[in-house]
């Protein structure tokens, strides 16, 4: 059996759980901040930074952030393995197929990086 | 079957069906959301940093292209978002069948255009 090692799961079907899982956290955290921003009597800096200062809203914001990653992959790595094909492009789409997966990899670590030191501020 | 009837294979000239429509919008969305992802980071950042910082990205809103790009931002995360509770709800079984799979492509487009719209009053 051929395995897609560059997937995010060890196979299709982690995969896909894993799409699913991800996507019902990210739901509710947009619900969240949506039903916070509209719901809030007095939205400005007071409220929002103090919704931040709380560790579980850190923990939720982390989560989803992971997810997102998580999700983004998966669905980037479908769309490019449906597109970047040899039947498309010849020989050269696996390099290129490669390169994007580089890229999108080191995008994704900015994020998971760049969102941690915004939530635990560094 | 007759194996030499012709083929069209030239994906430009199909017509695309409801479902289709919904499944390339869905993919075209989340390309979009994944670089969404930096500019949401980019205001979580300078909204959290001082009171200052709150208000210049409030401010920024003020500006008709920053309002555009809200828009088309809003506008993915919405679309991407009831897509996908289709996708969740057609795994627990609902909407499956060729008439079910096409009524609920034609809701999430309906749906999507009606909050897409109040999205784009919102802003403005």
């Amino acid at each position: 059996m051929v395995k897609a090692v560059t997937g995010f799961g060890r196979s299709g079907l982690y995969d896909w759980f894993i799409q699913r899982v991800s996507a019902v956290v990210l739901v509710a955290y947009t619900l969240f901040i949506v039903g916070f921003i509209f719901l809030s009597k007095d939205f400005g800096y007071d409220s929002w930074s103090a919704l931040f200062e709380q560790r579980w809203v850190r923990v939720f914001s982390l989560v989803a952030l992971i997810s997102t990653i998580a999700h983004a992959w998966i669905g980037l790595w479908s769309v490019i393995t449906d597109y970047l094909t040899n039947r498309m492009m010849g020989g050269k789409a696996t390099v290129l197929r490669i390169l994007v997966e580089v890229l999108l990899g080191a995008v994704a670590v900015f994020y998971a990086v760049w969102g941690i030191e915004i939530l635990w501020g560094v | 079957m007759n194996k030499n009837r012709p083929v069209n294979l030239d994906i430009s000239t199909i017509k695309l069906p409801a479902a289709a429509l919904v499944s390339i919008l869905h993919r075209i969305s989340g390309v979009v959301l994944f670089a969404v992802v930096a500019l949401l980071l980019c205001m979580l950042d300078a909204s959290l940093e001082s009171e200052q910082g709150f208000q210049e990205v409030a401010d920024t809103f003020n500006s008709v292209p920053a309002k555009l790009i809200l828009w088309v931002a809003l506008a993915a995360l919405i679309y991407h978002l009831i897509a996908g509770v289709r996708h969740l709800l057609m795994d627990v079984g609902i909407g499956e069948s060729l008439d079910g799979g096409r009524r609920g492509a034609v809701t999430v487009l309906v749906l999507s255009v009606i909050l897409i719209l109040l999205a784009g009053v919102l802003i403005w």
